[in-house]
């Protein structure tokens, strides 16, 4: 007993007191910020992977970009990365980062259903979902739950079946093999419930985008209520997201 | 029989690889593998010519480190006896080439679908409808879990036949994820939507499969990275090791509900990731590894940083692991259950840790060397004997502690990084070339061939699940369903990097 209690005692402080101000350490490819600075657009729209940068003007589409890194690199003086991980939205058109503007990704106040914060304002189970994720999100998902984010602090948690959730947490691009099996755990899922997209494949397909091998139909099908981008998504803009569609 | 020798990332013309007729193709084959322990199949797989299929069989011998190729020209509307039928190491490739090519086996034991890839051919065959072993009797009962399962995983179905709680038989059913990767990768002509998608084919290896596609990229236009790169690659692939050991270690604990062991090694992973993320800019290393160049050169304040958190990971993970490994409530857990014994696993032709487990020697960093490997690091495999959970828990806490030696070893001496500039890389043309990895679950093997004018016509991926989902359904046989979790954590395996 009492080694049990040296060694919990050894581990110090763990726990982020505040995560809505924590900061991820190092480098962090977070929120783009695009100068006005003239390049070869040509370039820079066809270096990139997936298709995220388009042009007239240029923007960055967070919902397709992999976070890779390679635009500005090439581009410093056309792009960086800011540290800011705070790029969850619940309207796809507002993950578009376009040249000179500086802003934050928000949420659209106006689009968050009612219900939302009136039910699962102070307690929200969610039933996640990997339709052919790399297991990257599914593990930061799972690192949101950890000593170190500890996401139930604030009501939040995951369960293990639909029938005790309030909505779909979704990774990965959604192939056609799992089409089935996440349209019946939606069905599942009891009413009012709402659905989250984790990471650009699931937002956009990612990489996997024209990949015959999926079927993205049930996204065309039901309302999507947060967007959180990343490759994988850091566990900090999960639960930022989550709380910016539960609080005000 | 006649075959052609490479070593690991070498390449070779198309035409070098000899073709031999299927009867001496399949007796060579099976030849060489007979009572030959230190030989295994990294790759057995088909590429179209014209009407007719050529199949090319990769053997790699771990004690002369070199990869045995040849190939048969086959027409796929024949049938043909199976290699399986003599040597379950095929299994899986021949009913790939059954469910892609439409290959028909007179005698193959098992030719179910594999990973109901979109490009198979028999589109009747679909993923609601495998065709499950079934049992008559009327005192076992079926349990079916999957494809979600309760926890945050990836989805994959697995049905259990039991008597009472005794699990008598498991059959796992994969597919679920799969993306059409392969054929992505012969359609994608950029390199950086090539390494996109390596990064992406099972996102716990990000640095393995990288890596085994940038090495096999590099050999391919004829490019030598550089001490650096190497180093950056062997530096990463030890890193994730220790991450998702420590992170599995954590799982473990989890399924037999040792709630400190759950906390601690959970809570130890996060440095390890957050290192990785401070040098590049992502917890799982998306980003770092690149064909002929580097975004994130490894600086000596790097370095200096990885020593201080090292120095601080060591101690905690020693006590906790202390008292983990002494605890009678969780030996008895681990002792025993889910054991695969040597002569299965050379059966099934498992690798990696689950080889090691049960104590096959299968270690690419000793038997085919690569990056740094062979070189800067002599790299010794950690081998137990029992085939259990504990013996797959042992060999975790065993590498960790080497792979923090290793790491020791490689920051005594940083190289300098260059500033790189993207390199025009070209690829070679009628060539076939090889790359195997280390990872953290064991061999990975990627291997390409080029056209006349160096377009891939063949992308292939194989990740060690490949070989060792078998080893789990053999494990958990006898053994109670509710064991069934400690069972499936501590091998891990990955769906994503099976189903492609
Ligand atoms: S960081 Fe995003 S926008 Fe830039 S090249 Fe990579 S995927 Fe494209």
């Amino acid at each position: 007993m009492s080694s049990n209690i040296k060694i919990m005692w050894h581990q110090g402080k763990q726990y982020i007191p505040d995560v809505t101000t924590a900061k991820v350490p190092g480098i962090f490819r977070g929120r783009p910020v695009i100068s006005t600075v003239k390049v070869n657009e040509d370039m820079l729209v066809d270096l990139c992977p997936t298709h995220a940068i388009s042009a007239n003007p240029i923007c960055i589409d967070l919902g397709k970009c992999t976070f890779c890194g390679e635009c500005a690199i090439l581009f410093p003086e056309k792009i960086f990365f800011a540290k800011d991980c705070k790029l969850a939205t619940n309207q796809r058109s507002r993950l578009i980062v376009r040249e000179g503007e500086d802003q934050p990704v928000t949420l659209n106040p106006n689009m968050v259903r009612d219900e939302i914060r009136r039910i699962f304002g102070r307690s929200l189970k969610l039933r996640q979902v990997s339709a052919g994720g790399d297991n990257s999100c599914e593990m930061e998902l799972n690192a949101t739950n950890n000593v170190n984010f500890d996401m139930s602090r604030f009501g939040i948690d995951f369960v293990a079946s639909p029938r005790h959730a309030d909505g779909l947490v979704i990774t990965g691009p959604i192939t056609a093999n799992m089409a089935e099996p996440l349209e019946r755990c939606y069905n599942a899922v009891p009413n009012p419930k709402i659905i989250i997209l984790a990471g650009t494949d699931a937002i956009s397909g990612g990489i996997f985008a024209d990949s015959p091998a999926l079927n993205r139909d049930f996204l065309s099908r039901h309302t999507i209520d947060l967007y959180v981008p990343g490759n994988p998504v850091h566990p900090l803009t999960f639960i930022n997201g989550v709380l910016s569609l539960l609080r005000k | 029989m006649k075959d052609m020798t490479i070593h690991n990332n070498t390449t070779i013309a198309l035409n070098d690889i000899p073709k031999l007729n299927y009867d001496n193709f399949m007796e060579g084959n099976l030849g060489l593998l007979s009572e030959k322990p230190e030989r295994h199949c990294v790759l057995y797989f088909g590429c179209r010519e014209d009407e007719l299929l050529r199949l090319i069989c990769c053997l790699a011998d771990d004690e002369t480190h070199l990869i045995h190729i040849s190939s048969s020209l086959v027409n796929p509307s024949t049938v043909l006896p199976s290699f399986t039928a003599q040597n379950a190491n095929f299994e899986k490739f021949e009913r790939e080439l059954h469910e892609n090519f439409g290959l028909k086996y007179a005698d193959h034991p098992w030719l179910k679908p594999l990973r109901y890839a979109y490009n198979r051919l028999d589109l009747s065959q679909t993923v609601e409808n495998y065709p499950f072993c079934q049992s008559e009797s009327e005192e076992l009962h079926e349990v079916g879990v999957g494809p979600i399962h309760a926890g945050i995983i990836e989805p994959g179905h697995f049905r259990f036949i039991c008597n009472g709680e005794q699990i008598m038989h498991l059959e796992i059913q994969l597919g679920y994820q799969h993306r059409g990767i392969e054929q992505l990768f012969l359609e994608k002509k950029k390199l950086l939507e090539r390494t996109t998608l390596a990064e992406n084919i099972a996102g716990d290896t990000t640095i393995g499969h990288t890596t085994a596609f940038v090495n096999l990229w590099e050999s391919l236009c004829g490019f030598t990275p550089d001490r650096s790169l190497s180093f950056a690659r062997t530096l990463a692939q030890e890193l994730e090791r220790i991450a998702i050991h420590t992170g599995d270690l954590s799982g473990v604990c989890t399924d037999i509900g040792y709630q400190l062991g759950h906390s601690v090694y959970g809570r130890l992973r996060t440095p390890i990731i957050n290192f990785m993320q401070e040098w590049s800019g992502n917890r799982f290393g998306k980003g770092l590894i690149r064909a002929g160049k580097i975004n994130y050169p490894f600086t000596p304040e790097l370095a200096e940083r990885l020593q201080a958190i090292l120095k601080a990971y060591e101690p905690d993970f020693d006590e906790i692991t202390e008292m983990f490994f002494h605890l009678l409530s969780t030996l008895s857990r681990m002792e025993k259950t889910g054991v695969v014994s040597y002569e299965k696993v050379l059966e099934i032709g498992t690798v990696g840790m689950s080889a090691r487990m049960s104590g096959l020697n299968r270690d690419i960093r000793t038997s085919h060397p690569y990056n740094l490997y062979g070189s800067t690091i002599v790299h010794e495999p950690i081998l137990k004997h029992h085939g259990d959970v504990y013996s797959r828990v042992q060999i975790r806490k065993q590498e960790i502690k080497q792979s923090i030696g290793y790491i020791r070893t490689l920051l005594e001496n940083v190289p300098e990084f260059p500033k790189t500039e993207n390199p025009i890389l070209t690829a070679g043309g009628d060539i076939f070339v090889l790359s195997l990895v280390e990872g953290w679950r064991g061999e990975i093997c990627h291997a390409a061939i080029t056209d006349a004018s160096g377009n891939l016509i063949v992308y292939k991926i194989k990740d060690p699940s490949h070989h060792n989902w078998m080893a789990l359904a053999e494990a958990v046989q006898n053994n109670e369903i509710s064991d069934f979790p400690i069972c499936n954590k501590s091998f891990n395996l990955s769906y994503s990097g099976h189903d492609l």
